[in-house]
């Protein structure tokens, strides 16, 4: 079984960023660039699968995990600490042309690659720490073909079935469904591992396969030539006012004031 | 420089001024990052609680087991087989949260394991080190003892030949890990010099007693170890090593990581005051807008900075085999005095805050105090470069 997991990079969201006034784009000099934290969350599913799999008994072929991105030839540091943490091989999609991707260039182009790299099961974080759209995994699964479990918390594949918990706001729905899928994974899936030393000095031996946009050779325009949106402006959000501050004698009149504040904006 | 140049170059960053990061390899940057993590998720919110109550959870052992942290820079025997750079990297993030952690796998790895894997018999090293590796078994060394301990030649603990048996008798002093180890390598005097010996903790007439009363690394646990007729067999001793070169060897690994970790403690000083200094507010500005204050962040921000790239450059050097040991007491003598420099100048800005447990710098200044002494002293590391330099022993 193969299980791919799209991963991106983002930028650091422990620096401070800038935006440039004139490109309206991020500043990305002197920031970081980190794997997305969410995709973490993705990468930690695949291998629990993957380790499950193989614990099961009778199990058949081992499940092997891919890493995939689509960005420029820095992600390779990237992809590594992916591959340290586990992942069997990595696939990076470069190119140019592919600069400026919204959300739907972005599926179209990577549902290429991934026909072309091939899978049973493509897991994907719920969304990208920068963009936070959360757009590209249901458009990915769309252009994919497949079906897309979206939001799961616990992934189960038995006898070529998947079956997902998915998050809602009150609770979970179980739901079921064949392979090839597409999983889109929540945090609640478990704390993504570190990369061991063991890991780390192994991964320098893992291949990172590069792939470019004309081995695709995709139909329609992708990039920013191919997006169907564009960002117009770009802001920092508002400064927070200083807020309020509650003087009370003692923890009881203290917790009564915040009470009463909340019970007025009807919040509780 | 022309002020396009200017606008593409990126500012210095506030802490890596100098951006040592750029002269790692990914590899490297992989593994500072994993153990960052770590001690930023594990011991940083805990560690003010572990330095008050003086303890070292037991269970960060296999923790740091797991991460393959526990002799790391050794090879073979469920060892990675990092470099030393890496060992360093992680040395210095492991201090950036408590001197007691990186004190914990130092001694596992660069005194006790390594003295194992360089030292010990086949069967010593298989029996041992994968297990240590793992941290389900705790190592020690011993070789300081009570009056003995910038002078190690001159230790009583002695180690008499009965029969194919060795009995072992004498007291150790300031043993880290001692009283939850598994196995401590003892150093003792024979008829055939000083010899080293693989004692399992649990072997009858072996015993230890915690130091308590420390007021410096505090989440650490430092014992005596008692040997009274601790009796053990031929296959325990260390076969060809003899001579003061067998524990001396495990020391300059030792004190190599300490050139790096005591940069992780100057770091977390560095950055605490660098916070604080920004956000307090006297006579209506920060404290950081006062030129006294930003001499003092300057001064910490230069020191550190190039103890760091002495760090590297020291570790650079291990790792293609041109490292003397002269160049380690050089490392250690001049970070571990700027480190404490560093602390004892972020004290300063933290005013009253600055000898509380909330923050993390009287801790670190303290720990640093152990530091400067253990290890070789700051003075016995002068006189090794003074002997370097002049051909003159002042000292033996």
């Amino acid at each position: 079984m193969k299980i791919v997991v799209t991963v991106k990079l983002v930028p650091d969201a422990n620096t401070e960023k800038r935006i440039d006034p004139a490109t309206k784009r991020l500043v990305r000099a002197g920031v970081e660039t980190v794997l997305n934290p969410f995709d973490e969350y993705a990468i930690e599913a695949a291998l629990q699968l993957k380790e499950r799999l193989a614990a099961a008994p009778g199990s058949a072929e081992p499940a092997t995990v891919t890493v995939f991105s689509m960005a420029p030839e820095s992600a390779r540091e990237v992809l590594r600490k992916a591959l340290a943490m586990g992942a069997d091989d990595a696939v990076l999609l470069c190119d140019a042309g592919l600069q400026g991707s919204d959300v739907w260039a972005t599926a179209y182009a990577v549902a290429a690659a991934l026909k072309k790299v091939g899978f049973d099961l493509v897991v994907t974080g719920g969304l990208a720490d920068d963009g936070n759209t959360g757009g590209v995994p249901g458009a990915l699964a769309e252009y994919l073909g497949v079906p897309g479990l979206t939001n799961a918390r616990a992934i189960e594949v038995a006898d070529g079935k998947l079956k997902v918990q998915r998050e809602t706001d009150t609770g979970y729905q179980v739901v079921t469904g064949p392979m090839p899928a597409l999983v889109s994974v929540t945090m609640a899936i478990g704390e993504p591992r570190y990369a061991s030393l063991k890991g780390i000095m192994g991964a320098k031996k893992k291949t990172i396969t590069t792939i470019s946009l004309a081995e695709l050779g995709l139909d329609r325009a992708v990039g920013s030539d191919g997006a169907k949106t564009e960002v117009r402006e770009l802001a920092a959000p508002p400064v927070r006012g200083k807020g309020r501050v509650v003087e009370a004698s003692d923890g009881a009149q203290g917790a009564q004031v915040i009470f009463d504040y909340l019970k007025e904006k009807k919040l509780v | 420089m022309t002020a396009t140049e200017r606008e593409r170059v990126a500012a210095p960053h506030p802490t890596d001024f100098l951006n040592v990061d750029a002269l790692l390899s990914d590899e490297e940057r992989l593994v500072r990052d994993t153990v960052r993590a770590f001690v930023r998720k594990r011991v940083l919110p805990n560690v003010a609680r572990w330095f008050e109550e003086g303890i070292l959870p037991l269970e960060l052992s296999r923790e740091l087991g797991e991460l393959g942290l526990l002799g790391m820079h050794l090879e073979g025997y469920g060892c990675p087989g990092a470099s030393a750079v890496a060992y360093g990297l992680a040395c210095m993030e492991l201090e950036a949260g408590d001197t007691g952690v990186r004190s914990f796998a130092s001694v596992q790895g660069s005194l006790a394991m390594f003295a194992i894997h360089h030292w010990g018999s086949e069967e010593q090293k298989r029996e041992w080190l994968p297990r240590m590796a793992r941290g389900e078994a705790i190592g020690c060394f011993g070789l300081t003892e009570a009056d003995f301990g910038s002078n190690p030649a001159g230790m009583r603990t002695s180690a008499r030949r009965d029969g194919d048996d060795w009995v072992l008798n004498g007291t150790k002093m300031w043993i880290t890990n001692g009283g939850i180890a598994d196995v401590a390598v003892v150093w003792a005097r024979s008829d055939d010099g000083i010899r080293g010996f693989v004692v399992p903790t649990a072997t009858k007439g072996f015993s230890t007693a915690k130091i308590e009363h420390k007021l410096s690394l505090r989440a650490s646990v430092t014992s005596e170890l008692l040997l009274s007729d601790c009796r053990l067999p031929g296959s325990a001793v260390f076969p060809e090593v003899r001579g003061l070169r067998g524990p001396l060897a495990c020391l300059s690994e030792a004190r190599y990581g300490i050139v790096w970790g005591v940069m992780g403690s100057a770091r977390a000083c560095y950055e605490a005051a660098l916070d604080y200094a920004k956000h307090r507010v006297q006579f209506d500005r920060p404290i950081a807008g006062y030129q006294l204050t930003q001499e003092k962040l300057v001064n910490m921000l230069l020191e550190l900075n190039k103890g760091t790239l002495l760090a590297l450059h020291i570790g650079r050097m291990k790792d293609e085999g041109r490292a003397h040991p002269a160049h380690v007491s050089f490392g250690k003598l001049n970070n571990v005095r700027e480190a404490l420099a560093i602390a004892r100048e972020a004290r300063t800005i933290l005013g009253a805050n600055g000898v509380t447990l909330e923050y993390p710098v009287i801790r670190h200044m303290n720990n640093l105090e152990s530091v400067l002494t253990y290890e070789g002293t700051s003075e016995v590391h002068t006189l090794i470069l003074g002997q370097s330099i002049t051909g003159l022993a002042a000292f033996s």
